[in-house]
């Protein structure tokens, strides 16, 4: 497939990044040459520097046969343009862009046909900030995506010691709560991950995905961990778009302290914001935490743009006495560095977001795709399309699936009801079926497994 | 000097705009067939029209831009002439009145606060009557206001002078790009709600000059009555209730009447955190008045203790000062309350005096600051009305504002009472002017008037009527070194 990315950011660098390896080819377009060489220099694609609202810029990137357009700089508005001009002028089929400003969210008539022909939009910073407020709903969970418009969820969880399940087998999960329909699609232990049989056995720090019915997913998590009481108390350093965001989607359901540096932002943020209570200082201030009693805080988010600045305050934040400390980091090596260890949970956005992007670019009948363990693995929905005959899932047994190693049928969703894979379980057209695949090398081959073959045509 | 005379150019420019208002008694002499009246009111406007003519013309060479500091003397220059010019004909008519309370009369009529000298009010021609009630309207919203609609050559001070005649702490919202413009709509929205004010009046069972009258002082919140024992007179509960509904729809700010009538949404009413506030508490006064009346036995039933305490304490609370009874009478914390609420409800924008309620929400949240400062010395929290930040500056000025407020009161009661008024009397006197409410009470309470005051105690309220219409600062500037020094 021909992908044209316009922007070398955050976004456009990891997108490319992860599209580059599964044969496509692709063109980044950036005004700054510096950052197009540092991403040539590690991925084999090809790049152009220019002004991506420019029609002659665009041309000269291929713009006349590329497949997808993915719009993805800083400013909205170029975004738009773009996507205006490869519709109109290029026939481009498939027009994606980020847009940030809720101004134009709002209004979704901008993006349609008549206006700026944008096909998808995303929005990184609002996909953070759910990905948060999930987590902050359920803080025991390491991370919680949906699939199927949130009727299936996949939850992660850490086993601490005390815990009930640690040093059981998983079949006594199935004997300990019967009534309740879940799965255990894959345990990480130690950066290594296993397939999940009957007899593995738990240990302490294992990282356990389990698939259930969202609304399930309470009283599963109070069996696997020791209940926590519910999260009350939030605390966010950083008043940027993410911590904006997550102020104001929050606020009315919990009790918010927002932490900037910046008079001007602060007053701004305060103007905004109804029942956050918006505190000017330091982040990494140790006084002003204890003065806001830190130690009473039950989910506290460092959501600076500095990486260092989110590092130092939510250690600070767990020496204090936070009960879970999220932070925001962008440089994956960090992220690898520090999760598990006294941050409990280091956020990559990149690849929080990148799932919704590659899901609108990957082929056949992906409708979601959720990135695990910092891109190490993945989590699908795909549609099982076609009959017995012309698809090769359709009518058979999970057992029966050809799939690759490391892959696992974690639930079908079937309409409204979700159905936990188990290896009898038959698969019929228009399921919804969520694979969990440990490596992700093998994607590849399970989205060929979910093609419909030619016949069916 | 030379902008002096531009300040007198003004003012005789606006002094014969001033003359058409006596177009109106004149017609209704005309009716009534009155030729004293006829001749009195036309010997008044040809002195108004040559005077202010005599002023334009001899300073014509002056003309020019008002500075900011002209701006208000011209604003003070004019709510004192006006008056002066207003007494001529009452000054004809009334053989025995003496200029000091002919002035008391018309300053009190326009600056709606509805306080009387006069008795027999029943017996006074209806050219004079009408005369009182126009002065009201006119002075409701403003002079000024008018004159910046209608006078496009006052140019750029016009903004100026709207900002000083204005009340409310914040007058930078304009409606429309045009200062004559917003002026223009305002008095457009204020004349329409006048008219049905009249019919819905005249339709409750007044006859039409008692409905022109009443429609004039209930839309300038001002509380002058054609009869002698006010609305008691007509002791009829529908246009008690017709009254009430007017009264509070004049305490709004007449721009988001404007907005509500421009969008045709009454979601504007909602949103004006100004009109929730001065509404639900007024509403709810009601009721715990009634309640409180009931409860002293002061009326045998609810439904009666109701229907004089809703009218009364929304006549005094929107600052109009009309009565249906003596509330004096009652329980000294019924028209103490009623007061207190006299003082802080009227809107900005609207006819009502007072603080103003945005002023007195304001004072409340910024002590709901101070509280939250002491818990988290670090928090950012700005103020904020109806959602949107109100800029420190202003909270500085309105606390100010309510300081020189409190002091003017003080000031003004000592006056009295070194004059020899009893406290009771002294207090609610100054309380009633400053807030341009009306009666007070004791001496000066629903059952009698202020035609028992000395001279002295009269220019006492006289001037406490003009500071509080302009709301202070306008006035008291004049009286800085500041303001007279280059």
């Amino acid at each position: 497939m021909k992908i044209l990315i316009l922007g070398a950011g955050q976004v456009g660098s990891t997108v490319a990044e992860s599209l580059v390896g599964e044969a496509n080819d692709i063109t980044v377009v950036d005004s700054d040459g510096d950052k197009l060489r540092q991403l040539q220099d590690r991925l084999d694609l090809r790049t152009l520097v220019g002004n991506a609202a420019h029609p002659s810029v665009l041309e000269q990137a291929g713009i006349a046969d590329a497949d997808i357009l993915l719009a993805v700089t800083q400013s909205d508005e170029v975004n738009l343009v773009a996507c205006k001009l490869a519709a109109t002028l290029y026939n481009t089929p498939t027009r994606i862009a980020r847009i940030r400003a809720t101004d134009y969210l709002e209004r979704p008539e901008v993006f349609s046909a008549d206006n700026f022909c944008v096909d998808f939009s995303i929005c990184p910073e609002q996909i953070l900030t759910e990905y948060i407020v999930k987590l902050i709903e359920f803080p025991e969970a390491l991370q919680v995506q949906r699939f199927s418009q949130g009727k299936a969820s996949l939850v992660a969880v850490r086993a601490f010691e005390g815990g009930p399940l640690v040093g059981k087998p998983l079949s006594f999960l199935r004997t300990h709560m019967p009534q309740v329909e879940t799965r255990v699609a894959a345990i990480f232990r130690k950066d290594g991950p296993l397939i999940p049989e009957g007899n593995t056995v738990v240990e302490e720090g294992d990282e356990i995905f389990f698939i259930a019915a969202t609304g399930n997913i309470r009283s599963v998590l109070n069996e696997m961990r020791r209940m926590d009481k519910p999260t009350q108390r939030v605390m966010i350093v950083g008043g940027g778009n993410i911590g904006r965001r997550l102020a104001k989607t929050l606020e009315n359901d919990y009790q918010v302290k927002l932490i900037e540096h910046n008079k001007k932002s602060c007053e701004k943020l305060a103007g905004e914001l109804k029942n956050t209570l918006v505190l000017n200082g330091d982040g990494t201030d140790e006084k002003l935490m204890q003065q806001e009693h830190v130690d009473e805080v039950d989910v506290f988010c460092a959501l600076t743009n500095d990486d260092e600045n989110n590092i130092m305050s939510s250690l600070l934040a767990k020496q204090g006495g936070a009960r879970k400390v999220i932070a925001l980091i962008n440089r994956s090596a960090y992220v690898d560095l520090l999760q598990g260890g006294k941050i409990d949970i280091a956020l990559s956005p990149a690849h929080v977001t990148i799932g919704s992007l590659l899901a609108y670019v990957r082929q056949g009948d992906v409708v979601a795709v959720h990135s695990l363990r910092r891109g190490a693995a993945e989590a699908l929905e795909l549609v099982a399309h076609g009959d017995r005959k012309s698809s090769r899932v359709i009518g058979r047994r999970i057992a029966e699936i050809d799939l690759p190693k490391g892959a696992t049928i974690g639930a079908i969703v079937r309409g409204d009801e979700v159905i936990m894979g188990h290896h009898d379980t038959l698969i019929e057209a228009g399921d919804h079926v969520i694979v969990f695949v440990i490596d992700k090398r093998t994607v590849k081959k399970v989205e060929k497994l979910f093609q419909v073959n030619i016949g069916f045509f | 000097m030379e902008r002096t005379l531009t300040v007198i150019h003004a003012l005789g420019l606006m002094l014969v705009v001033f003359s058409a208002a006596y177009a109106i008694p004149i017609a209704t002499a005309l009716i009534y067939e009155d030729g004293a009246m006829l001749l009195d009111f036309l010997v008044a406007m040809v002195w108004t029209l040559a005077i202010g003519f005599l002023m334009w013309l001899l300073t014509r060479r002056a003309k020019g831009e008002l500075s900011i500091r002209h701006g208000y003397l011209l604003v003070v220059a004019m709510w004192t002439a006006m008056p002066i010019f207003a007494t001529l004909p009452l000054l004809l008519a009334i053989p025995d009145l003496s200029f000091t309370d002919a002035y008391f009369e018309t300053m009190s009529a326009m600056t709606t606060t509805g306080a009387t000298v006069l008795t027999g009010l029943d017996g006074l021609p209806p050219a004079i009557n009408v005369w009182r009630h126009e002065l009201q309207w006119l002075g409701g919203l403003g002079v000024i206001v008018l004159a910046v609609a209608v006078l496009p050559l006052l140019g750029i001070g016009g903004r100026q002078l709207f900002r000083a005649e204005m009340p409310g702490p914040m007058k930078e919202s304009a409606l429309t790009p045009r200062i004559a413009d917003t002026a223009r709509n305002l008095w457009i929205v204020y004349v329409a709600i006048t008219l049905v004010c009249i019919g819905a009046l005249k339709w409750a069972g007044m006859d039409w000059l008692d409905a022109v009258c009443h429609a004039f002082s209930t839309m300038g919140l001002g509380g002058f009555s054609t009869h002698d024992a006010s609305v008691g007179y007509f002791d009829s509960p529908l246009i008690e209730f017709v009254m009430i509904a007017f009264m509070l729809f004049a305490v709004i700010n007449f721009a988001t009447h404007f907005l509500a009538w421009r969008g045709k949404s009454l979601r504007t009413y909602s949103r004006d955190a100004e009109a929730v506030a001065a509404v639900g508490l007024i509403l709810a006064s009601c009721l715990g008045i009634a309640f409180f009346l009931w409860w002293n036995g002061v009326y045998p039933d609810f439904l009666t203790a109701l229907r004089h305490a809703s009218f009364n304490l929304v006549s005094i609370a929107t600052d109009s000062g009309y009565a249906s009874v003596d509330f004096a009478q009652w329980p000294i914390f019924a028209p103490m309350w009623m007061f207190f609420l006299a003082c802080i409800c009227a809107s900005s924008g609207s006819t009502g005096g007072g603080i103003k309620m945005i002023r007195t929400l304001v004072l409340f949240k910024q002590a709901g600051r101070e509280f939250l400062k002491l818990l988290h010395p670090a928090v950012v929290n700005p103020m904020k009305i109806g959602g949107h930040v109100v800029p420190n500056n202003i909270v500085f000025a309105v606390l100010g504002f309510i300081a020189l407020y409190f002091m003017t009161i003080a000031t003004l009661t000592f006056m009295l009472l070194i004059s020899g008024m009893d406290f009771i009397s002294g207090f609610t006197a100054a309380l009633a002017s400053v807030n341009n409410i009306g009666p007070g009470l004791g001496q000066v309470g629903p059952a009698s008037n202020y035609a028992g005051l000395t001279d002295f105690q009269t220019w006492v309220c006289t001037f406490g009527m003009l500071v509080g219409r302009l709301e202070i600062f306008t006035v008291l500037i004049l009286f800085t070194p500041h303001f007279w020094r280059r």
